[in-house]
């Protein structure tokens, strides 16, 4: 066991500020944060050995996201529980604002500009789906995940998002969700075979599905199944991904030593392909223990998961890692020409705000999960029915 | 609770089902790094160390256009141009500035340049400066150290070494704007050219070829090192012409100064030899950009080099149009071809009068003296009796009033009026008047010389409904079988008729009285038939009237008449149809029948069934190659 059990707290979860610091797991904050230290010397590599313009930002921006992600672990999960559907509900809504007036921001509208800040409504969705399905099952009997009818509703909650996120269009955002979502569908206990049907309606829609994807969109997918389709355009970051990457061997070339990426023709070395960069240095010794540390993180959120008392906590918890997981899975297979070209960040590593605020809320809510983990929740989320 | 725990059992078991799952794509992403980074090392290493591995798009040369003997129209030169790789310059603008030092580059030269480096993506070169000379690419090559980014590239360039006389039919080359692109890779080159106007970008698709690339070994100072792989594409079709160019050269310098135009085609085939438009513009100067104040004398020319008058100039047709009135009026069998009318030198028609084009009068004149002497009251009075809509419809059958989709873009439909359209388009009803007036060809009629020429050939033919065409061949690669001549319909007309008409035509020419008399072939055994025409540019008053008409010469050119003439020849078997407008010329007679009775005889002479034509052929081929 990972986490260290340090006696139950009160089952009614009424506890003091001070009692659920004590039950945080800093263990965690502090390997999210070796991760995170990690991304910070790689962006000072990928800045040439600068902290600007991207390591000074990125700090500050952890910084701030840990103050968060404590700040959302102490709050009582039966609020988010509660709260789950509002959110779900907020997070919708912004999607559809930010379809019809969002900004025009990498060729895609994914912004929604608040003057003083950005948002992004689809990286909300990401936690947003995840409370709300959670939500959802915590209060399913076992005979009724065995319902179609039951399970409508919530496939609902994740094609709605879905479609909204393609249209954006970020295929990469919506594989993600409906991903991830499958994953829960597939913990709260749905057979498998219903799953087959679902995989076998899809395969059937891809003929559909493809004419609703941008040209771009359609490029990246003809690309990857064939790189030599487009020599000097996607199948170029692909190529010279995989050089970079080859080349570092088992020991890699030394910190600040990638000559692939430093001498500037590694695309998007700060963010998608910041693992490239990585490997380039570090070799696969380097690669290697960078997976660890994220198998450890993940391991984490099993823990949690399953020390929770509640559905909802468990499925909370495990929503989170498996994103988690989607994440580092889809990008590193991508820059090693394993998937497609879809723009996903690695997780604590890539340079980039949002994506970070968001990682560090969802685990706010796992470690929340394991503060409250013995907290008695009713079907609604209040303690004393059962 | 055993529902609570049995649901705590599923989500545990599935948990760990999950995480095997997990553990095995980690395990493939591992699996994976060892391939890439432990078994494929040497191969990325070699790839990667200082060397990188540059993918370069090699455009395919351009297909040649050829005349119809296989005398090059448009052809490659070699281009040295300096490129710039935005990635590779270190700062771009401290390097274009060191660049100026070698060639002098104004400052609206280096924004556009900045300009193109930021939307292009960064590995893809920009054009600094093209067509340099040995000098420039000396030294540029010498001062290559303290120009980061910057290289020399041999491309091609393309030239044309007729220069004006084929503009409007080949058109010319430029750069590929915004809307141009496709997708296509090969148009994102730098400095790639494709087809604007004319044959170019009617064949556009076929010269351009297809793309191949290159797998350069390039070192960190962007100099390359040795070529890896090659992947040679395919080079652009040779695209030849029905056009014979000494013919067309012969043809455009008998046009000289004047704002005129000349087709000649073949009457069964439909093969065009000759498209002369002039004046030209030399489209050397389009394929390497034209200036603003170069371009501002093209536009603003009062004689138009940039129109291709022969599909695109609508005139008037004058007389020229008096056989199809003829021809309405025989096949309906309004008159005979015996019907006499008096020509007094002008008709009435309610409050107007209709003037001849001869003011005392030609007398009593039948159809073929109508044809001959060009007798406007003549065809006042036939018109008349016939109809605008059935005068209309067989000018349509001819091929006049709408566009005869020749293989080159810009083609205009002309106007061919009748009641209906005038409904339309004027929302007011026919007038006789017009009637009278369309029958000499005039009012809203308006024709191009190409539609003129492919009524002739129809006239020539017996009535088959013939089609102008320029491309002969398209030849990719070892394949190259001309095109198939396409089979035409039949006007269906009755062919006594027909041999009426041709007879007037014959005389016009031939006969002493006949208004082209002068521009008889000099040999005799081939007879020209042809038809003059002369069409009013401005309205004449009736005070002019009074007072005597202007003569040409005395107004200025803008307000002179436009001169026609169209002809086949020869009589007995007819090979060629021609017609020529000289705008603003003056009489059909006197300025364009001359032209064509030169082109024609040029055209006879350099017939390949003619007597000794073949060996003379073969000559001016040769010469024109070696010119």
């Amino acid at each position: 066991m990972i986490l260290e059990p340090r006696g139950n707290m009160r089952r009614d979860g009424n506890m003091g500020i001070g009692e659920k610091l004590w039950h945080v797991s800093w263990s965690l904050v502090a390997l999210i944060s070796l991760v995170a230290g990690v991304g910070f010397f790689m962006l000072y590599s990928a800045a040439d050995g600068s902290m600007s313009p991207w390591a000074n930002k990125q700090i500050v921006r952890f910084a701030f996201g840990v103050g968060l992600m404590i700040a959302v672990a102490l709050v009582d999960v039966r609020f988010w529980m509660r709260q789950a559907y509002l959110i779900y509900g907020v997070a919708l809504f912004l999607l559809i604002l930010v379809d019809l007036f969002g900004t025009i921001g990498m060729g895609a509208q994914r912004w929604i500009n608040l003057g003083f800040v950005q948002i992004q409504p689809s990286e909300i969705m990401k936690i947003a789906l995840v409370l709300a399905l959670a939500r959802y099952f915590h209060g399913a009997s076992h005979e009724d995940v065995g319902r179609p009818l039951f399970l409508l509703p919530a496939l609902g909650l994740v094609m709605l998002p879905a479609a909204l996120v393609v249209v954006q269009p970020d295929l990469g955002t919506a594989i993600l969700l409906i991903l991830g979502s499958g994953a829960t569908f597939f913990l709260a206990g749905v057979r498998l075979w219903k799953f087959g049907i679902l995989i076998a309606l899809g395969v059937g829609a891809i003929p559909i599905g493809w004419q609703f994807l941008r040209e771009y969109q359609k490029n990246r997918v003809l690309t990857f199944l064939n790189p030599e389709r487009d020599p000097l355009g996607a199948g170029y970051h692909i190529t010279q991904s995989k050089i970079a990457l080859g080349s570092g061997g088992l020991f890699g070339k030394g910190y600040m030593e990638g000559t692939q990426s430093q001498l500037n023709y590694l695309p998007e070395k700060h963010t998608d392909f910041i693992f490239t960069m990585f490997s380039e240095e570090f070799g696969m010794v380097g690669g290697l223990l960078l997976l660890v540390l994220y198998a450890c993180l993940i391991a984490y959120g099993y823990a949690i998961a399953l020390r929770s008392r509640s559905q909802f906590g468990r499925l909370v918890a495990m929503g989170i890692t498996n994103i988690f997981f989607l994440y580092v899975f889809i990008n590193i297979a991508m820059v090693m020409g394993l998937l497609p070209v879809v723009g996903v960040p690695l997780p604590l590593i890539s340079y980039g705000g949002t994506a970070m605020l968001t990682l560090l809320f969802g685990f706010g809510l796992m470690i929340g999960v394991y503060v409250h983990r013995d907290v008695n929740m009713g079907r609604r989320g209040a303690s004393d029915d059962v | 609770m055993s529902r609570q725990a049995d649901r705590n059992k599923v989500f545990s078991r599935r948990a760990t089902l999950l995480a095997g799952g997990k553990l095995l794509l980690f395990t493939a992403l591992a699996g994976r790094m060892y391939y890439l980074q432990v078994i494929e090392r040497e191969k990325f290493a070699t790839l990667a160390e200082e060397n990188r591995i540059s993918l370069r798009l090699l455009a395919p040369p351009r297909g040649r256009i050829l005349d119809r003997f296989g005398v090059p129209l448009a052809i490659n030169q070699e281009n040295y141009r300096m490129l710039l790789v935005p990635e590779q310059a270190t700062d771009i603008e401290a390097t274009l500035e060191a660049a100026s030092e070698i060639i002098p580059l104004s400052d609206h030269e280096k924004t556009k340049i900045l300009r193109e480096a930021k939307r292009r993506r960064s590995f893809m070169p920009v054009t600094v400066r093209e067509n340099l000379t040995w000098n420039d690419v000396a030294r540029v090559e010498l001062n290559a150290a303290d120009l980061p980014g910057c290289m020399i590239d041999v491309g091609q360039s393309r030239f044309y070494p007729k220069a004006d006389r084929f503009s409007h039919v080949l058109g010319y080359v430029s750069v590929v704007s915004e809307q141009d692109l496709t997708g296509d890779p090969l148009l994102e080159l730098p400095g790639f050219r494709i087809g604007k106007a004319g044959v170019e970008r009617v064949h556009d698709l076929a010269l351009r070829g297809k793309g191949g690339n290159t797998q350069l070994e390039v070192n960190a100072l962007g100099r390359v090192i040795r070529e890896l792989a090659r992947n040679e594409g395919q080079p652009g079709a040779e695209v030849r012409l029905t056009i014979d160019a000494a013919l067309q050269d012969f043809a455009y310098q008998r046009l000289g100064e004047q704002s005129a135009s000349c087709v000649v085609m073949d009457v069964h085939s439909g093969q065009v030899l000759v498209m002369a438009s002039a004046p030209g513009y030399d489209p050397n100067a389009f394929a390497q950009g034209l200036n603003a104040e170069q371009w501002k004398d093209l536009i603003q020319h009062p004689r138009t080099p940039l129109l291709n008058k022969c599909i695109a100039g609508q005139y008037a047709p004058g007389s020229t149009f008096k056989m199809m009135v003829a021809l309405a009026a025989l096949e309906h069998n309004v008159v005979s071809p015996d019907f006499n009318v008096h020509c007094s030198g002008h008709v009435e028609l309610g409050n107007s009068v209709f003037h001849c084009w001869k003011k005392e009068g030609h007398g009593y004149v039948d159809m073929l003296r109508g044809i001959m002497h060009s007798c406007d009251v003549y065809f006042y009075e036939i018109a008349k009796r016939v109809g605008i809509d059935r005068i209309a419809d067989m000018a349509k059958r001819f091929g006049l009033g709408n566009t005869l989709d020749i293989d080159l873009a810009g083609e205009k439909p002309g106007l061919v009026p009748n009641r209906e359209w005038k409904l339309r388009n004027l929302r007011s009803a026919w007038s006789q008047g017009e009637t009278l007036v369309a029958g000499i060809g005039q009012g809203y009629m308006l024709t191009t010389p190409l539609q003129l020429a492919a009524m002739t050939a129809r006239i020539a033919n017996g009535g088959i409904a013939v089609r102008p065409r320029l491309t002969y061949e398209v030849a990719t690669g070892h394949e190259s079988a001309p095109l198939p001549t396409p089979t035409y319909p039949s006007i269906q007309i009755n062919k006594a008729n027909l041999a009426i008409v041709r007879k007037g035509m014959r005389m016009v020419v031939n006969e002493p009285g006949g208004t082209a008399l002068g521009s008889r072939l000099p040999n005799p055994n081939w007879i020209m038939c042809g038809k003059t025409g002369t069409a009013q540019v401005r309205r004449i008053t009736m005070r002019e009237r009074d007072t005597g008409v202007k003569k040409n010469d005395e107004l200025p050119w803008k307000e002179r008449d436009h001169a026609l003439f169209v002809a086949y020849a020869p009589d007995d078997d007819p090979k060629y149809a021609i017609a020529v407008i000289v705008e603003h010329g003056g009489g059909g007679s006197a300025v364009a029948a001359p032209i064509a009775r030169d082109v024609m005889m040029e055209t006879l002479r350099r017939d390949p069934v003619s007597e000794g034509a073949r060996d003379r052929f073969a000559y001016s081929a040769e010469k024109d190659r070696a010119g």
